[in-house]
């Protein structure tokens, strides 16, 4: 073989974008790992619409049902809950529910649902994802002289009234989330329904 | 022939080379005390995972409907079912144990600087790694506590602000904890973190046989040498530390034994009461806490009453761990020949630490979130006291050689 003088120059260039097509190459082979942690197809297809009657629940109680997995609380307020409502307006955080993605634009008011008397809500924390437990009661012993009656999420404290108005000071962000529902008949709640598509 | 067949093989494949650098002629200083246990300990502790949990998988079942049910049919029906769980589940626990003790001493006598930097950076990623074990192991046994441990942390991951809910779906692999969680952090569990806790603990151990052991004096014994190059304060790790080493091993696993037999579920601290409770994605239970290894990042967590920054100072109080070989600016490695503010200072962060473990686990009222505020900032108040006082304070003279 005849001694051909090395060009390292282009020895380096080729070696240089050898390797960086291979690592553009790797790059696209990451894809597919990475996007397999996405929900599936099955995970996205289940979310049917559920249906709550309403016509059995007392006033000042709740239901939960599970919605997409998670719960839905509706609770069928008493006239003296909705009454107290405004009246802690000072110590919320939100009292106008002006963040818009916490419920849909019908439940923008001061009771954050459609019809006074019956909430609905996920019962996710905004701040971790636990499910607040239903303190109806005025002034339980835990929860101090002021409490009005409400949700309080065992896990981190967060208060929330009985709008799922998120009380100042404590670590959930917001208020809880308002879904999508229609009433299909005067004591038939639809979940996982915008009011266009029924 | 048998020396015979072991020629044969060491011409092919280094076994007395690495008898040699890692055992027999790996010289190791010759004061080790107590707390030089916990590296062969942990060692131990790992084996033990690793083949209880082969064996645990051979009968659990990673779906949301059989989990539970699988769990108690290891409990119940397969023979010796029960001994080998409580193995793993205890092991969990004792393997935190071991490490925070380990790393207790690294603070004590220094070993976390200059030369040994990188070996205390691979620590605190095998920490970070094997609480993503430990929290991914959790979840398997689809109890009350599991899904709502669960639950909340990868909500933590949602907080994180823009890509937050995102990388929260991504994690789950649905819009809540469900049965593709599961079966993803089984895979995690069982493959995916132990080959990188192999590896770690691998890269830990070669960094620490290039530099050599730290020791309670905090001297380096390579400094002093005998004519054949051989530290004169140094003695072979075989037989010396071995035997010493198998001793503590011993004790160590009549603890373990003590646990596995009388008291497996650690009074509610190592296997928490609500996870004997199938989970229940609509109802969390009326006190949740964390396993207590988590405990003291989980009271700083929820020690600030802002979700976001809340993360960010759990995720901190880990993450500094990392930059302690520069925040701590003193050449002086022992306490031994530390000042009197060093002393006070470590022993603050021992006091926060534990104090904040006990408060993660309590229910929250005004009390426990007045003392985690106060413990959290005593934790972190531990780094930049020591940025300080490693600068200003005067230390005692440090020997040549080993005392």
């Amino acid at each position: 073989m005849a001694e051909v003088p090395v060009n390292t120059a282009r020895r380096r260039f080729l070696t240089g974008s050898a390797v960086a097509v291979g690592a553009v190459g790797a790059g696209f082979a990451t894809v597919p790992f990475l996007s397999s942690f996405e929900p599936s197809a099955r995970a996205e297809a289940a979310g049917a619409p559920v249906d709550v009657n309403v016509g059995q629940l007392a006033a000042g109680q709740m239901v939960t049902v599970a919605w997409r997995g998670q719960p839905i609380y509706v609770v069928h307020r008493t006239p003296k809950m909705i009454e107290t409502l405004p009246s802690i307006d000072a110590q919320l955080a939100d009292p106008d529910s002006k963040v818009a993605t916490q419920q849909p634009k019908f439940a923008d008011n001061f009771y954050r649902s459609r019809k006074q008397e019956f909430l609905v809500l996920i019962g996710v924390c905004t701040h971790l994802g636990c499910a607040p437990t239903y303190r109806p009661e005025v002034a339980p012993r835990d929860l101090g002289p002021e409490w009005i009656g409400g949700f309080f999420c065992p896990c981190h404290g967060s208060k929330f009234d009985l709008a799922g108005r998120v009380y100042k000071g404590v670590p959930a962000p917001t208020n809880l989330f308002v879904p999508e529902y229609i009433f299909t008949t005067d004591n038939l709640i639809r979940i996982g329904v915008a009011e266009k598509q029924a | 022939m048998i020396q015979k067949l072991g020629k044969w093989v060491d011409d092919r494949l280094p076994v007395s080379h690495f008898w040699n650098a890692h055992l027999a002629k790996y010289y190791v200083p010759k004061n080790f005390n107590f707390w030089y246990y916990f590296g062969s300990i942990l060692l131990a502790v790992f084996a033990i995972q690793i083949v209880t949990g082969i064996w645990l998988a051979m009968n659990y079942k990673p779906s949301a409907a059989e989990a539970f049910n699988s769990v108690e049919y290891i409990m119940r029906d397969v023979n010796w079912g029960w001994l080998i769980r409580y193995m793993h589940s205890t092991g969990a626990s004792f393997f935190f144990i071991a490490v925070y003790l380990h790393m207790f001493r690294a603070l004590m006598y220094g070993s976390y600087k200059k030369p040994r930097e990188l070996i205390w950076i691979f620590g605190v990623l095998i920490l970070v790694a094997l609480m993503a074990e430990a929290f991914m192991g959790y979840l398997l046994p689809w109890g009350q506590m599991s899904f709502w441990g669960a639950q909340v942390i990868i909500s933590l991951f949602g907080s994180i602000p823009f890509i937050g809910p995102d990388l929260a779906l991504w994690i789950r692999g649905d819009y809540v904890v469900s049965d593709v969680t599961l079966n993803r952090f089984f895979a995690l569990h069982v493959i995916a973190l132990p080959l990188v806790l192999l590896f770690l603990i691998g890269g830990h151990i070669m960094a620490l046989h290039e530099v050599g052991s730290n020791n309670p004096d905090g001297v380096e014994i390579k400094t002093n040498k005998d004519e054949h190059g051989k530290p004169l304060d140094g003695i072979p790790f075989h037989p010396y530390y071995t035997v010493k080493d198998l001793f503590g091993l011993g004790v160590f696993l009549f603890l373990f034994a003590a646990v596995i037999f009388y008291w497996p579920d650690g009074g509610g601290k190592f296997l928490e009461a609500p996870n004997f409770i199938p989970a229940d994605p609509l109802k969390t239970p009326e006190h949740i806490a964390p396993v207590w290894y988590f405990a003291p990042h989980y009271a700083i967590l929820r020690a600030i009453p802002d979700k976001f920054l809340g993360v960010l100072a759990m995720g901190s109080a880990i993450m500094i761990l990392f930059f302690l070989p520069w925040i701590d600016r003193n050449p002086t490695k022992s306490i031994r020949y530390r000042s009197m503010a060093f002393k006070i200072t470590l022993f603050s962060f021992v006091v926060a630490f534990i104090s904040l473990g006990y408060l993660g686990t309590q229910p929250v009222t005004y009390w426990t979130t007045l003392f985690s505020r106060i413990f959290a900032f005593v934790y972190f108040g531990y780094f930049f006291a020591l940025f300080v006082v490693s600068r200003l304070e005067h230390t005692k003279p440090v020997p040549e050689r080993l005392t």
